[in-house]
């Protein structure tokens, strides 16, 4: 099978030249407009008033200090989630591997600093480069077997998350479990000198620079670069691309690599800026979320931008549900879901037009 | 370029997965809905507790009907609910992270000055939190360390499961019991080693093999572990985890034995039902609360007993025959007046190394949640 046929049998859309017709913005509004609507009517049947429901969430979430700052601290894995899964998406690769990439991050981050033996002021830049090698390295297996025996990207990076998850488990219920701790699974706590400095309000971390990096420097490579246009001729059209000569595999494997290395970063930053330790769970689906967050956005930077804050936002304020109103802790969930289910409907509509 | 068949299936398959992921949190405690035994009868109102509007908040690490661990406590937080000026907040399925901070936080900028972080987990970010807001009280169900302003509290409830093991001993055909756990903390510890003691008590053949899960709740997780118990012979189930209602239907299904904990859920057993280690919070909830109202809460891990009435045996099956219900009732009299210790010496840990000496008596509470050892007769390795 040569690269160009292995590359057809991929999604069809070329998609992510976007549509036209519908702008990201639209295409925002109307995802969450039939998001919210499709939720206001959940809330009535359970007997809860939608509006009230709204307006608490954008209170707890946009409406006090507090509440935007804790916004800004889940931008920071959405925001580079989303970009784990934009960057491949540029080639036309599906990348629902995020999750386990954070995973293989946080784990290699972790492990540089804990068993490294490296002096304080090394261990940030160190866990950096170890969680970008780890999340690139676990989305290489992904590549490789994509590039070179034709596997269906999107269907083996979903499945190495759960192997990144019990991979993770294996080492804090096992070898790197906190010696000093209650038998209870999580590493031991890292040095005051390993973790990210707060830069705005109380948590929101240094990573949130890493988001903002990384969201103008594929802004930037896109548009301005040889590579970057490259890019998006594989993502358009593999076929014509490879008859131009463009290396199609190389590009194919890199951005899945460097889509993996970002979600690593995000597994970084989290156990360096909020966790702490190296525990089970440390991502509440972020993996996930932040690919609800790259479709929703287009995959273009201000679309995952603007998502990833939207997602920030339901995610805290959906805490707010429960407080507030009452409702079953479960309740926001629908709600993402919603979201979800917009999102894919209106990537439908988008191929018609735009394919 | 067109669509190709195949990629739609893909498409399809993506999105059941990323849509199970999302909803595997919410499913957790799909169990039946049990209706709570405990009666929050034993509330009393401290005379004098000031009656300043006070705002409490309870965190939940799964869904408060899950018919165990978190409805328990939910019972506790009904109970404060009903003291005057009162509010209550609460948030289920809060994860044991640095998710529960931001949870504690939004609790706090809603007033809270009272906080029950429910879960063993729920520690390590009710400290951090506690740091920054000295004024919040925070009463953490299990803990075992504190802080300036985190308090803990727990219950006693090996003494219930070593009663438990008396009636699993009695009842056992195959000698073998079974016990699924979720975290080898060494609270799960002391409900293993106890309900094993118990049962070599009137049993010395019996032995009791352990299955981890860890997780504090996953039914799917639970009801294979059983299964693979059953195929080894196992004949009573008795469980460690949050929701144990999918463990005693499949053990039901199974024909086997069910050792419940948390709630009464021998509904969910007719026939296999023994008893149960079961919480009822609502009298030390409602007196801790009392106590930081009033200014008289000195932070504390306060460790309460079957004596004290937080640990309860739950009401007998009838798999249970009446000699076997009037042996392990006269033995509950012995623990409650303090005639039997559970953990006196001699205790030996699996390798036969006795680790508490023949003769000592019971090491206090503080000692024993050092446990980190399974006793002569539990078959299973703690997980290092």
């Amino acid at each position: 099978m040569t690269i160009a046929e292995t590359v057809r049998t991929r999604i069809g859309a070329p998609a992510f030249g976007g549509p036209q017709l519908l702008g990201p913005f639209v295409r925002f509004g109307l995802a969450i407009g039939a998001a919210i609507a499709v939720f206001s009517v959940v809330l009535l049947l359970d007997g809860t008033n939608p509006l009230d429901t709204v307006q608490l969430m954008w209170d707890a979430s946009v409406g006090t200090e507090f509440g935007r700052n804790e916004v800004l601290v889940k931008l920071i894995p959405f925001g580079l989630c989303a970009l784990a899964v934009a960057v491949p998406a540029r080639v036309g690769l599906i990348n629902v591997g995020g999750e386990g990439q954070f995973y293989i991050g946080a784990w290699a981050a972790a492990g540089a600093i804990l068993y490294s033996g490296a002096p304080g002021p090394a261990l940030i830049p160190l866990a950096l480069v170890a969680g970008a090698l780890g999340g690139g390295a676990w989305a290489g297996i992904v590549a490789l077997l994509r590039v070179k025996g034709g596997v269906n990207e999107a269907i083996s990076s979903l499945l190495l998350n759960f192997v990144a998850i019990q991979f993770v488990n294996y080492f804090v219920y096992g070898p790197w479990k906190d010696p000093s701790g209650p038998n209870w699974p999580f590493s031991a706590k890292f040095p005051g000198s390993a973790m990210l400095p707060v830069v705005w309000g109380d948590r929101v971390t240094l990573a949130i620079v890493f988001v903002a990096v990384g969201l103008v420097a594929m802004f930037l490579v896109l548009r301005y670069t040889r590579i970057g246009y490259e890019a998006r001729v594989v993502g358009g059209n593999p076929l014509a691309a490879e008859r131009s000569g463009i290396p199609v595999a190389r590009y194919l494997f890199l951005a899945m690599v460097v889509g993996g290395a970002i979600a690593g970063i995000a597994g970084m930053a989290e156990v360096t800026g909020i966790q702490g330790r190296l525990r089970p769970g440390i991502s509440v689906n972020y993996g996930y979320i932040g690919f609800l967050a790259a479709w929703l956005g287009g995959h273009r930077p201000l679309g995952i931008l603007l998502a990833a804050l939207l997602f920030g936002a339901i995610s805290v304020g959906g805490d707010s549900l429960q407080l507030g109103l009452d409702l079953p802790g479960s309740t926001v969930n629908i709600l993402m879901a919603l979201i979800l289910f917009a999102v894919l409907a209106g990537r439908k509509n988008r191929t018609g037009v735009g394919a | 370029m067109r669509r190709i068949l195949p990629k739609r299936g893909g498409w399809l398959l993506l999105f059941a997965a990323v849509f199970a992921t999302l909803f595997a949190a919410a499913c957790g405690g799909d169990d039946d809905d049990t209706p709570a035994s405990t009666a929050a009868g034993g509330a009393t109102t401290a005379s004098g507790a000031a009656t300043k509007p006070v705002t409490i908040g309870f965190l939940y690490v799964g869904a408060v009907d899950d018919g165990g661990y978190n409805q328990a406590a939910y019972q506790g937080q009904l109970a404060v609910e009903k003291l005057p000026n009162v509010k209550v907040i609460k948030a289920e399925n809060v994860p044991e992270s640095a998710e529960a901070e931001r949870v504690m936080e939004q609790m706090i900028q809603q007033g809270a000055t009272i906080i029950f972080p429910t879960s063993f987990g729920h520690l390590d970010p009710a400290i951090k939190v506690g740091e920054k807001y000295p004024n919040v009280t925070f009463l953490h169900q299990g803990g075992l360390k504190t802080s300036k302003n985190v308090g803990t509290y727990f219950g006693a409830s090996w003494e219930a499961n070593y009663l438990a093991g008396i009636a699993a001993g009695k009842v056992t055909k195959t000698n073998k019991l079974g016990y699924v756990v979720a975290f080898p903390i060494s609270q799960t510890l002391l409900n293993i080693n106890a309900f094993e003691l118990g049962a070599k008590s009137v049993n010395p053949a019996v032995t009791t093999t352990v299955i981890f899960t860890a997780t504090w709740c996953d039914p799917a997780k639970i009801a294979e572990s059983v299964k693979s118990l059953k195929d080894q012979g196992v004949d009573v189930l008795n469980q460690h985890q949050d929701c144990p209602g999918a463990g005693i239907q499949a053990a039901e299904k199974a024909g086997m034995f069910s050792v419940g904990y948390h709630v009464d859920d021998s509904k969910l057993a007719p026939n296999g039902w023994l008893t149960a280690a079961t919480w009822d919070w609502t009298k030390l909830f409602v007196d801790l609360v009392n106590q930081v109202r009033d200014g008289t809460y000195k932070v504390s891990q306060v460790r309460q007993s079957m004596a004290d009435g937080v640990v309860k045996l739950a009401p007998f099956g009838k798999a249970v025959p009446k000699d076997v219900q009037d042996l392990v009732l006269a033995t509950q009299k012995k623990i409650l007046s303090g005639e039997l210790e559970i953990f006196a010496g001699p205790v030996k840990d699996q390798g036969g190394t006795e680790k508490i000496k023949a003769g000592a008596k019971q090491p206090p509470v503080t000692e024993l949640e050092t446990m980190n050892y399974l006793v002569e007769g539990v078959i299973g390795k703690i997980p290092q």
